[in-house]
């Protein structure tokens, strides 16, 4: 029990906060403002190629249904190191956690660009206007209280650099409650996030259309959320040019290749016994993109397929990348591409909009910095110091 | 070892849980719902429409949405397609010569596009805040812009295409046919109803409307028929059981030769069934009506969501089964333990 113990305990990295990464990242948030600007001022079709044929765009699909999917790192390691009680996964839990409460975090702040009758928000919480019924209610409801959540399994990391030890020791006591919660929220509302595709009914292609999507996205989310891990492992330890904790990433990778295993034969079996896999055979663009999110998902059990491979950074790096770009597919593909409501209508997002987006992740990227830099989050490196 | 067999203890309690709850949860499928017995609905009839879009622009004015244009002068309301302005349109089909009125080949044909009013409507499921409501009584689908968020799931749910949004306002609002409901306390029913000139939109009680379709469905094509216009309603009928009183109208039927129908009443069972229904002389979907099941997407939707989160009982047990797993796993998160072991404080 005690294993974590022997690992290095937090500390923050230190150096300059202006940098080249820095200052990029600022600017793309100051051009995401003055999009945000005329967005609130004219009205989303200002600055969205919105229509009432994709009245959902990159906005609500990739800031939010495929950011809240990246933002599972610390769902999925949290998940490992406290109830499956591998203690030895401690050092990884802090990074995922912070790379997690940004994402989740700026997605709740993104939905807000994206109401379009954004001051009446709170009704969604209201009894009275709230409607239990709809699967937006319960994927609104979960992702903010696990927002609130994550807050707090974060704070000891604040406690601790303002020399807060009674509060930290307070929330200590309560953090298994936490835990418990912070895992229980995630699952409900990442397989809702699937489930918002049910009541679309036939518009939705066959091949992501189904009475299991809410487990589909699930699993998919716990994969993504050791994809990510092992994505931002290799990226901070090249980036700040630290040493890679592969003894910590060779085991966590086979597990994900677990889970993904059995996320693959839910999902073809799903597609085998309602007659759907047929749809993947037609010669047409949303086929195709079934066929990219299939290979992305199955590519890592190529790379790191042996012990041996899952033992190289390049390849955990590969792994990690095509485990996200498959998670992208995923729900690009359910949400978008395999979205048909009738001819006439398509849908790209313009180039403000695209703005936003990336606005929102250099604001992810700044401020996972800034708080590595100053805060106690990745392990002490012993070696360099 | 303890962590593996803490590890497998972990696994055993969580399947377990799982198990036990799926197991005492009863699978309480959300049925499809049907009609209301006194919804109120239109009856449109496609071989009957001349396509002089009175109710289009009846519509507009009974709604008091502006004109849009899609010409160069930009004199006339030519709206292409529902919007946010626009709750009903006229739309064409065109095939080859077009010589024959309501022929597939060779021929044209009108199609109204407007709210079906669905006896289970996928809008109604999916707004989170009860913006979009179906009234128990009459059925009638209302949207009410002082609740909406503006998500904009509603527009995505319809199979119809039919919430649309304002994307040109800051304060955007959903726009959509609510069958006049505004005017029911004034005893008026549906403007696009009152306005036509040969019955082809016809107003009443869904019930009475699904007779009156398929009486025409067994008309003999060619055979002349009586034809009501208006408002549907059995012999003096004043009231609707919802307090609506309505007002006195003369009989406007009229003897024309029946057209030819195929054989199906659009909405009499789409969706678990709609209060719009539709007759055609060109099979549906060339006319831009979708295929759907009897089962209504949202009664698929409710289900997995009961299923799930009924009660909460699911989400609490696996809460409970969770908390107890971590109290026993979440020992000392403490990064700094190492000085806490040093003055003797871990705790384990």
């Amino acid at each position: 029990m005690t294993k974590q113990a022997v690992h290095a305990a937090p500390s923050p990295v230190g150096g300059v906060l202006t940098n080249t990464a820095t200052m990029v990242c600022g600017f793309l948030v100051l051009v995401m403002l003055a999009v945000l600007v005329v967005r609130f001022f004219g009205g989303l079709g200002a600055v969205t190629n919105l229509n009432d044929g994709y009245p959902w765009g990159i906005w609500v699909v990739v800031d939010v249904v495929i950011g809240s999917a990246f933002a599972c790192g610390g769902f999925s390691v949290a998940m490992l190191v406290y109830i499956f009680n591998k203690g030895e996964y401690h050092p990884l839990i802090r990074p995922a956690l912070l790379a997690s409460l940004f994402g989740y975090t700026l997605a709740g702040v993104g939905v807000i660009f994206d109401l379009g009758r954004w001051w009446n928000f709170w009704h969604i919480f209201w009894p009275g206007y709230a409607n239990p019924t709809s699967v937006m209610f319960e994927v609104a409801v979960c992702i903010s209280a696990y927002i609130v959540v994550m807050w707090l399994e974060f704070s000891p990391v604040f406690f601790e650099k303002l020399g807060m030890k009674d509060a930290k020791k307070k929330l200590n006591r309560v953090l298994f409650f936490l835990v418990a919660l912070g895992t229980v929220l995630p699952m409900m509302h990442q397989s809702s996030l699937g489930t918002l595709i049910v009541v679309m009914g036939v518009q939705i292609n066959p091949l992501w259309q189904t009475q299991v999507i809410p487990l589909l996205f699930l699993l998919s989310a716990v994969i993504i959320g050791y994809g990510v891990v092992l994505f931002e492992a290799c990226v901070t330890s090249s980036a700040y040019r630290r040493s890679i904790e592969l003894h910590l990433l060779e085991p966590m990778a086979k597990i994900m290749l677990g889970v993904l295993s059995v996320f693959l034969v839910v999902r073809f079996g799903d597609l085998l016994i309602r007659g759907a896999l047929r749809h993947a055979f037609s010669l047409n663009f949303t086929a195709f993109a079934f066929w990219v999110e299939i290979a992305c998902f199955v590519a890592p059990l190529w790379i790191i397929g042996s012990e041996a491979a899952r033992r190289m950074p390049a390849r955990l790096f590969l792994s990690g990348v095509a485990i996200m770009l498959g998670g992208i597919f995923m729900r690009l593909n359910a949400f978008l591409i395999g979205y048909q409501t009738g001819d006439g209508f398509n849908y790209f997002p313009a180039f403000p909009e695209l703005m936003v987006t990336v606005g929102m992740f250099a604001l992810e990227v700044l401020g996972y910095i800034i708080i590595t830099r100053r805060f106690p989050v990745l392990p002490r490196e012993e070696a360099t110091h | 070892m303890a962590t593996r067999r803490d590890f497998l203890k972990g696994v055993l309690a969580s399947s377990a849980a799982a198990t036990a709850i799926s197991v005492s949860v009863p699978v309480a499928a959300r049925e499809t719902r049907s009609r209301p017995p006194e919804a109120l609905g239109l009856l449109y009839d496609a071989n009957l429409c001349v396509g002089c879009k009175a109710c289009v622009a009846a519509c507009k004015t009974a709604n008091e949405n502006p004109p849009e244009f899609s010409t160069e002068d930009r004199l006339w309301d030519t709206p292409l397609d529902t919007s946010g302005y626009t709750f009903n349109i006229i739309k064409m089909y065109r095939n080859g010569t077009m010589e024959q009125k309501d022929a597939e080949i060779n021929g044209y044909a009108f199609m109204k596009t407007s709210c079906m009013h669905c006896a289970d409507p996928s809008c109604v499921s999916a707004c989170p805040v009860s913006a979009m409501t179906k009234n128990p009584v009459t059925g009638v689908v209302g949207y009410d812009a002082s609740i909406c968020i503006g998500c904009r799931y509603c527009v995505a749910a319809c199979p119809f295409g039919i919430p649309k949004y304002q994307y040109d306002q800051p304060a955007g609002k959903i726009g959509k046919c609510e069958l006049c409901r505004h005017r029911h306390k004034d005893g008026k029913y549906s403007a696009c109803a009152e306005v036509c000139p040969t019955g082809a939109t016809l107003f009443g009680r869904t019930e009475d409307l699904l007779v009156e379709a398929k009486r025409r469905l067994a008309l003999k094509p060619g055979e002349p028929a009586k034809f009501p216009r208006g408002h549907l309603r059995a012999a003096n009928l004043k009231s609707a059981p919802n307090g609506i009183q309505w007002k006195d109208e003369a009989d406007q039927s009229y003897e024309t030769p029946a057209g030819k129908y195929i054989q199906h009443v659009y909405g009499e069972k789409e969706y678990g069934g709609t209060q719009v229904l539709k007759l055609s002389g060109v099979p549906f979907v060339k006319v831009g009506m979708p295929d759907l099941p009897p089962e209504a997407a949202a009664s698929h939707s409710e289900t997995i969501q009961t299923m799930l989160y009924g009660g909460l009982a699911l989400p609490l047990a696996a809460l409970g089964a969770l908390t107890y797993v971590a109290k026993r796993n979440v020992v000392a998160d403490d990064s700094d333990e190492n000085a806490d072991n040093a003055k003797g404080g871990h705790h384990d």
